[in-house]
């Protein structure tokens, strides 16, 4: 009876309280999400360029789809890094994935007659069981994912030039543009959706045509489809449902995490096999844009797409992060690779800026991250 | 009270790893609705009792009975899944984890099906809330992370989650510990609220003040055998001090301060003497003669 009505007593004078909380809150949560510094950043990387490149072409409806284009090759892996590294790894073999699936699609299809999704499949299979080896390797061993994946990032480039090599004399095949007609799943990593549009809107003179009367954007490049397609599964998965929340468990603390109940080693596994699964598509597009695959292709990505992440709020020791900032890392890193192109600047520079950039973004992460622990 | 079952009862259990005995012989019950306090000085064998109890080690020799039937745990999870919530010293918490993704971490609550099931966000924070309100603690917003809490209210949502999920004997391992006074009292008074509640609650420590008032019953460990179960009614505070340190080690280490007492009361007596000397004003003209004799 007592706690009952001391409870009464309680709700009502609790309630004002709550509703003036309430308002700070929001903008406490707004400044706790990850992505706030990739947003502020992106923002302001999109100023300065509208302001620096007027005239250049750079933000025309064809440029605009140049930089998105660069933006969404990264972001495809970025997304699949971000949920690893909230999962607490890291997987430095992506780039040499990338170019393994490559010779994996381009060798069985053009030399040896396989149909393009017979010889995709093979790409993700062989892309499954690295995935499944970094993963199991890294649990069961207890070593870092920084050593295992190095070691796999030269295996797996080794393994592209040696079997390329052995079975064509070449680092380079060329000629997969020949099968890509009538095969219905290279159609899913190749062209342009929604080109019926475009030409609509170029009929209705509500875009830019060239002297044949063509769009100067004939369509939506599928490499946004899949990247904006990903990013948004990847939120889903993360925000949403119980999975997302054994991710940030087993980044946050892995013991912690097991005790509970988590099966974290079944999350790792998964996450390394999703980022050599994104290391796939991210070669599917290429092959079937430039029409061949060579050995060495996908150099240096995967530093490229932890860049990406950090610069999307991640922690490099896992447990926090999200797919939208990586996915805002990825396009400031496109806005800035074509940015420095159209405003003529040395493209040397654009080094320079990719290290600058991620040093404020630790740095910036780091801050919010003690701020956050501190808000109370 | 020996015609009821124990909720759970340990039978001569001894856990051996490899040539090192770290528990033998073991017995102990437990009854719901009550505080068993498992006192032992470092290395009396608490940890490897409550890991065979918890499930991550399994009893070498003897068993144990849960609600009068045998058990035996392959893992932590089965312990788990019997009703068994052990709250270790790490709390299993990520403090960057929300208090919700925490409280349900590894059993979110699920709406929908298929490709869409998803955490029921909504109920998952009211329960959180409502959880913590009920040990007292106002949590103003659930999906603050766990590492804003103190380390008091962190481990009483620790407990409030072994409880929420079903819990019939919860373990508490040094739960107080690393507490201050005032929130060692907070988890103090959780504890004697799960007592009421039913539970059988096992609680781990080597602090007798903290274990006598909430206790029921003590199990003294040393050097992993126990030195038997004792109800509250049968031992006095210092009676279970005298034990957990090994009565006649305590004996020796007060003849020992006994010794020190004397030599520092003849040190004083000394000191006392050599003062009377100098004490009108020469000691001040002493006072120099460091610095002279270093160089000056």
């Amino acid at each position: 009876m007592n706690s009952t009505e001391t409870k009464q007593s309680v709700a009502p004078a609790t309630a004002p309280q709550d509703e003036r909380i309430q308002r700070v809150s929001f903008w406490k949560k707004a400044l706790n999400r990850p992505e706030l510094g990739a947003l502020a950043g992106a923002v302001l990387v999109l100023a300065f360029f509208i302001a620096a490149s007027s005239g250049t072409g750079m933000f025309t409806p064809a440029g605009i789809i140049n930089f998105l284009e660069v933006a969404a090759q990264l972001g495809i892996i970025a997304t699949a890094a971000a949920l690893l590294m909230i999962g607490g790894e890291f997987d430095l073999s992506i780039g040499s994935m990338i170019g393994l699936a490559g010779i994996l699609i381009a060798i069985p299809a053009v030399e040896y007659g396989w149909p393009l999704w017979a010889a995709i499949l093979l790409a993700f299979a062989c892309a499954g069981l690295v995935g499944w080896i970094n993963g199991n390797l890294v649990n069961k061993t207890g070593l870092p994912s920084f050593i295992v994946t190095l070691g796999f990032l030269f295996i797996l480039r080794g393994l592209a030039i040696g079997t390329s090599r052995l079975l064509t004399g070449r680092t380079q095949v060329g000629g997969v543009q020949d099968h890509i007609p009538g095969d219905w799943f290279a159609a899913l990593f190749s062209g342009e959706v929604a080109t019926g549009l475009f030409s609509w809107m170029a009929a209705n003179g509500w875009m830019a045509t060239n002297f044949a009367g063509n769009p100067t954007v004939t369509g939506i490049p599928v490499s946004i489809v899949w990247w904006l397609g990903l990013t948004a599964v990847a939120t889903w998965v993360l925000l949403c449902t119980p999975y997302g929340n054994w991710i940030f468990a087993s980044g946050g603390d892995a013991n912690a995490a097991r005790n509970s109940g988590v099966p974290v080693h079944r999350v790792k596994i998964s996450l390394f096999m999703f980022t050599a699964f994104s290391a796939t598509i991210f070669a599917c597009i290429q092959v079937m844009d430039t029409g061949s695959a060579d050995t060495i292709r996908g150099l240096l990505k995967e530093l490229e797409a932890i860049i990406a992440v950090v610069i999307g709020g991640a922690l490099l020791t896992g447990g926090y992060g999200s797919a939208i900032g990586a996915a805002l890392g990825a396009l400031i890193f496109g806005m800035v690779q074509m940015g420095i192109f159209y405003t003529g600047v040395n493209t040397d520079w654009f080094q320079v800026f990719l290290g600058v950039m991620l040093l404020v973004a630790v740095l910036f992460n780091n801050y919010m991250r003690k701020k956050a622990m501190e808000a109370k | 009270m020996t015609t009821r079952t124990p909720m759970i009862e340990m039978r001569s259990v001894s856990k051996h790893f490899g040539s090192v005995i770290a528990i033998s012989d073991i017995s102990m019950q437990v009854y719901s609705g009550e505080v068993m306090c498992l006192l032992g000085d470092n290395g009396a064998g608490k940890s490897t009792l409550i890991k065979t109890l918890s499930g991550v080690h399994q009893p070498t020799h003897g068993e144990m009975l849960l609600d009068g039937k045998p058990a035996r745990f392959k893992s932590p999870a089965y312990a788990l899944d019997a009703g068994i919530a052990t709250v270790f010293q790490d709390l299993a918490m990520v403090p960057l984890m929300s208090i919700t993704r925490n409280f349900f971490m590894g059993r979110e609550p699920t709406v929908g099906w298929g490709p869409l099931k998803r955490i029921d966000w909504k109920y998952a924070d009211r329960v959180a809330k409502e959880e913590m309100a009920k040990i007292g603690i106002d949590v103003r917003d659930p999906s603050q992370p766990v590492g804003t809490l103190s380390g008091g209210e962190r481990q009483c949502v620790a407990i409030a989650r072994a409880v929420y999920f079903g819990a019939k004997v919860l373990i508490l391992d040094e739960p107080t510990s690393a507490l201050g006074v005032k929130q060692a009292s907070v988890v103090l008074r959780y504890i004697a609220k799960a007592r009421a509640d039913g539970l059988a609650v096992i609680f781990i420590t080597h602090n007798v003040h903290h274990a006598y008032p909430v206790a029921d019953a003590f199990t003294l460990l040393s050097r992993g055998g126990s030195l038997g179960s004792f109800r509250k009614e049968e031992v006095s505070r210092e009676e279970v001090l005298n034990m957990m340190a090994g009565g006649a080690e305590l004996e020796s280490l007060d003849a020992e301060l006994a010794e020190f007492q004397r030599d520092d009361k003849a040190k004083k007596a000394n000191l006392a003497g050599q003062d009377t000397q100098p004490a009108d004003g020469t000691s001040s003209t002493e006072q120099p003669s460091p610095r002279a004799a270093s160089g000056y």
